[in-house]
This record gives structure tokens, C-alpha cells and sequence, in this order.
């Protein structure tokens, strides 16, 4: 009994630990302390559930040497993973972990499935079943294991998805009418469910195939979405997970389990939400507007219509502009993720502020893959936080500003998205860098950005083009700034 | 329908208020922690994991046996990448001097 109730203390703890972590998070100053409360809290109820759970009988948990295996072999990859990665990569690294969640979450259900199907075949247990109100009992935990499994295997093979396009192994795909099939495939779920729960046989049939059917609708979710969108949409699976882990909380009757997941849940759709804002559209619309797809067609239409001609601009013209500048402001993009140039855009910048000159970066809110991704970037090579400014401050800024250089990033600096409403981003608020004197951009190519529209700013008689890989790029401006003495 | 609703009162409870807890908590977080946010999210839900230990310790038969190590493995992979990744990505905001 004590140690009941020393477990359901701890689980408490740790449920206040998860609230605060979460709160912490929310604030530069104390995010990372908030990250390790929750750590502790999760730590110290995974080790109280090994060593203080019993079950209605007051047995402890067998198989221990097993369950710390896979504590082991799990700890070990994760740590492994996390740390390895590049910082370029986190955001895959985060989908592909929250699948992993999701997959767990599958594993439980499918478990305890078996379990009621093989306490089904007992005897004993059927008469217990004949007892009144037994059946609704059983019916009500079957239905809280389908649910946690249909969403766990959504989150699973949908962030799998998510994974393999921001990883660049899948593509975008779409089909005509495939939103009409998605919420036909859901329908279709929802009703074996009924089956599985309500059917008086064959249930092992219907469960499995609402396993199948689960998992195949996380991909044809995911498929169609774009890749600039994956962000928003790995948000929603994370809070899909969470909910998966509360469906679990509910079985084992776990407060811990429930308090986790529901608030990851809740935390996690606002979060979702704030991120579509962010890029001023509604989640529906991000969800069924094929952003990627549907955009490119209509793009390779409109972009002959620009009027003016590419400008390019060599490293040494470049340098003298950014020298006898008295303010520049950098627009980082993925292109300097993915050209792993945040240590030389840093040098760049102390050279510039050695000189004299101004130096800031806007940050576009959906700037690279991920909100959040050039700050967390930019903060690996040192460049200091208040350097950094987020896109409402930095806007009326680009007016007095000399110099943009634009680096690696493309639809955040479209003016489509303000000018023409039949552009895919139109209505997203961007970084207004033609206010500025000059504009200089940094890109490999022509290429249309992830949105894989044409960027008409490339062709405004401001702009310059400044072609070739980031780091090599911003390297040798480095140098051709230095050689003018 | 009732009597589960009935047996259940204080999960429901608890979910409700937990909702709104966790809505409060998003509530005015800036765009630079959105990243950070959702990972260390991320690893809150590998909570998850308690259900998988739960069951492993449980299991008798082969099929769950390996089911629920596998389940295990996944969760910590969850939990541990889910705390370490967000805990790089956050030491990059801590203050240079």
C-alpha cells in the first residue's frame, strides 16, 4: 500500500515537473532549465514504475533484466542520434522521434489486445463477462485501446513521412480528389472500429485491419503537404502523439501518463496553430491546400510575365558595397542551413561591425524548415541574440538600411505573397528588403524556393545576384572585404 | 455509457483542466522557441513509455514479450533523444560572454 502510494506521489512530481518544464520552455532565459525538469521528472517515473508498480493483486512488474535492455539499447541510440546530428537536421530528428512515440503508443495497444483476446478464450473469465456491466466495462477499455492505437500509428507512419521528406528521400506526391479519399479512409476506419469494439466475432479480424488502415492514412496524410509545411504538420503529429500517450494513461488508469500526454496534446495544437499564424493561413488550409503540389504549376505559368532582367554580381563588387555601408541587414534562409555557413556569416558580420558598419539579421518566423531554425543556428556560430530580429521589428528598419544581403532564403523575401492573390504564399507577411538601397541575393541557382514558386524580386532592378554555395559565397566576400585593407 | 463517464469522473477531470493548462502555458511563447517548444513537447510525450514498462512487466506469452522490449526501445529512443536533442538546441541560446 506504501508503496502505491509513494509511486502515485512520485507520479505527481513528475506531472508538476512536465507543467513547469513546459512553462520554462516558453522563455529564452529559462528554457533550457525547463528541458531538464521535465527530464528529471520523466526519469524519476520511469524508475518509480519499475521498482513501485504493482498490480490489483500486489504483484511487481516481471521481466525486469528485459526492460532495462531496452532502456539500455534505447538510451543509447537516442543519445547517440541526438548528439550526432547536425543542427541543419533537427527538425527530421524531432519528427523522427515523435514517431517513435507514436509506435510505442501502437505496441501498447496491440499488447493489450491480445491480452483481452486471450482472457477472452478463458473460461473462467467468460463467466465473469456474463456478470452485468462487465461487457460495457470491456467494451469502453476496447475502445480506449483502438483509439490509442489508430492515433499512435497515425503519428508513427505519418511522421516517418514527415521524416523522409525534410531528409529529402520522399517526395511530394498527390493524387487527384486525395482529400476526398482521406476523409473517405477515415470514415472507413472509424466504422471497422465499431466492428472490432461492437462485432461479436472476427474482432481480431477488424482490429488488424484498422492497424493497416491507420498506418496507410499517416502517409496519405503527410504525402501531399509540402515540404515548407512540414513543420506545422510535425507539430500536429506531436500533439497526435501526445493524445496517444494519454489514451494509455487512461487504460492504466496512469495520472502521469494522462497529464503528459493531454498537455502535449493541448500544448502542442495551440503550438500547431501559433505556427500557421505565423504564416498567416489556417490550419485547414495548410492541411488540404497542397502547398507545394498544386503551387508549382501554377508558378511555371506566371513567371514569364516578370518584367526586367536577372542582375549578377561578383564577391569584389559586393565587398566594396557591404564595406562602405552604414547598415546591412542579413536574411538568413535554409540555403545557409543547408551550406552549413553560420560560422562564416558571423565572421561576415564581425568584419562588417569591425568597419564600422551596422550589422543585423531579420528573422523571417518561418525562415528555413522549422520556426525557430536560424536563431537556433545562428547561435551556434556566437552570432548574439540581440542581433537577431524577429520580422515585425525589422520590417520599417529596411527603409534606412543600405545594404540586404540575403542568404540562402527565397519566399520569405517574394513579394508575390503581397502582390498576386493567386500565389500559393499570398497573404504570408514577409521581410520587406526592397525598402532597402540595395539587395543582394545569395543563391545556387535560379531555383524557385520550397514553395517552388518564381521570386519576382530576382528581376526588380534593385536586386543583385550573388550565385553560388553560401559558405563558399560569403567566404570569399570574407576575403575580397578584407583585401580592400 | 453513464456508468463509464461515472467510473472515470476524475481522468475526465483531469483531462479537461489539463487542456486549459496547457493552453495557458503556449499562450504568448516567441516564434524563436517554437522549435525548442515542440521538442521538448516531444519528450513529454514519450511518457508513453511508462505504459510499454507497465506492460512488458506484464507479458507472458513470446508475442508480447518481444512486442513490449521493442515498445520499450521506442519509447526511450522518445524520451532520451527527445530531452538531448532539445537540450542542444537550447545550450545555443544560452548567454555569450
Amino acid at each position: 500500500m506504501t508503496l502505491q502510494i509513494t509511486l502515485q506521489i512520485i507520479y505527481l512530481i513528475a506531472s508538476i515537473t512536465f507543467i513547469l518544464g513546459l512553462k520554462f520552455l516558453g522563455n529564452p532565459s529559462t528554457a533550457r532549465k525547463g528541458n531538464l525538469i521535465a527530464a528529471f521528472g520523466m526519469g524519476i517515473a520511469i524508475f518509480g514504475t519499475i521498482f513501485l508498480y504493482t498490480d490489483a493483486n500486489g504483484h511487481h512488474l516481471k521481466n525486469l533484466p528485459l526492460i532495462f535492455g531496452g532502456l539500455a539499447v534505447g538510451t543509447v541510440i537516442g543519445w547517440l542520434a541526438a548528439k550526432k546530428v547536425q543542427m541543419t537536421a533537427m527538425p527530421e530528428m524531432v519528427s523522427l522521434f515523435n514517431g517513435m512515440g507514436g509506435a510505442c503508443a501502437m505496441l501498447i495497444s496491440i499488447i493489450e489486445f491480445q491480452h483481452i483476446q486471450s482472457t477472452f478464450a478463458e473460461p473462467m473469465t467468460i463467466a465473469a463477462l456474463l456478470m452485468p456491466g462487465a461487457s460495457a466495462a470491456l467494451k469502453g477499455r476496447l475502445l480506449i485501446i483502438l483509439l490509442g492505437m489508430i492515433i499512435g500509428s497515425i503519428s508513427f507512419s505519418g511522421s516517418m513521412i514527415a521524416y523522409g521528406k525534410l531528409s529529402g528521400k520522399v517526395k511530394d506526391k498527390s493524387f487527384g480528389f486525395q482529400q476526398f479519399i482521406n476523409i473517405g479512409l477515415l470514415a472507413v476506419i472509424l466504422a471497422f472500429t465499431w466492428m472490432a469494439i461492437m462485432g461479436e466475432s472476427n474482432q481480431e479480424f477488424w482490429f488488424y485491419l484498422v492497424l493497416a488502415l491507420s498506418l496507410l492514412y499517416g502517409i496519405l496524410f503527410v504525402m501531399p503537404i509540402g515540404g515548407a509545411d512540414m513543420p506545422v504538420v510535425i507539430s500536429l503529429l506531436n500533439s497526435f502523439t501526445g493524445v496517444a500517450a494519454a489514451f494509455g494513461g487512461f487504460l492504466y488508469d496512469n495520472k502521469v501518463m494522462l497529464v503528459g500526454g493531454i498537455l502535449v496534446g493541448s500544448a502542442g495544437t495551440l503550438l500547431t496553430i501559433v505556427m500557421c499564424k505565423a504564416m498567416n493561413r489556417s490550419l485547414l488550409n495548410v492541411l488540404i491546400g497542397n502547398f507545394g503540389g498544386g503551387g508549382k504549376a501554377a508558378a511555371a505559368s506566371s513567371s514569364a510575365g516578370f518584367e526586367g532582367t536577372i542582375k549578377e554580381v561578383n564577391a569584389s563588387d559586393t565587398a566594396i558595397l557591404m564595406k562602405y555601408a552604414k547598415k546591412v541587414i542579413i536574411v538568413p534562409g535554409y540555403g545557409l542551413a543547408v551550406a552549413q555557413a553560420q560560422h562564416v556569416v558571423h565572421e561576415l558580420e564581425t568584419l562588417l561591425e569591425s568597419e564600422g558598419v551596422e550589422v543585423k539579421y531579420a528573422i523571417h518566423p518561418v525562415a528555413g524548415r522549422m520556426p525557430g531554425h536560424m536563431n537556433v543556428l545562428l547561435a551556434e556560430s556566437n552570432v548574439s541574440y540581440d542581433k537577431l530580429v524577429e520580422m515585425e521589428e525589422i520590417n520599417p528598419e529596411f527603409a534606412t538600411t543600405d545594404v540586404v544581403l540575403v542568404v540562402g532564403a527565397n519566399d520569405v523575401v517574394n513579394p508575390a505573397a503581397k502582390t498576386d492573390p493567386s500565389s500559393p504564399i499570398y497573404g504570408m507577411p514577409i521581410l520587406d528588403v526592397e525598402a532597402a538601397a540595395h539587395v543582394i541575393v545569395n543563391k545556387r541557382s535560379m531555383k524557385a524556393g520550397y514553395a517552388g514558386i518564381e521570386n519576382e524580386l530576382f528581376y526588380k532592378p534593385k536586386t543583385s545576384m550573388l550565385f553560388g554555395d553560401a559558405k563558399k559565397a560569403l567566404n570569399q566576400l570574407v576575403s575580397e572585404i578584407k583585401a580592400l585593407g | 455509457m453513464l456508468s463509464f463517464i461515472n467510473e472515470h469522473l476524475q481522468l475526465i477531470y483531469l483531462i479537461v483542466l489539463m487542456v486549459f493548462v496547457g493552453i495557458e502555458l503556449i499562450g504568448h511563447v516567441p516564434s524563436v522557441l517554437h522549435t525548442p517548444l515542440m521538442s521538448g513537447a516531444n519528450a513529454i510525450h514519450g511518457v508513453v513509455i511508462i505504459g510499454s514498462i507497465i506492460v512488458m512487466g506484464e507479458a507472458t506469452h513470446t508475442i508480447s514479450l518481444v512486442l513490449g522490449f521493442l515498445a520499450v526501445v521506442l519509447g526511450t529512443l522518445n524520451v532520451v533523444g527527445g530531452f538531448v536533442v532539445t537540450d542542444r538546441m537550447l545550450e545555443m541560446f544560452k548567454k555569450k560572454k
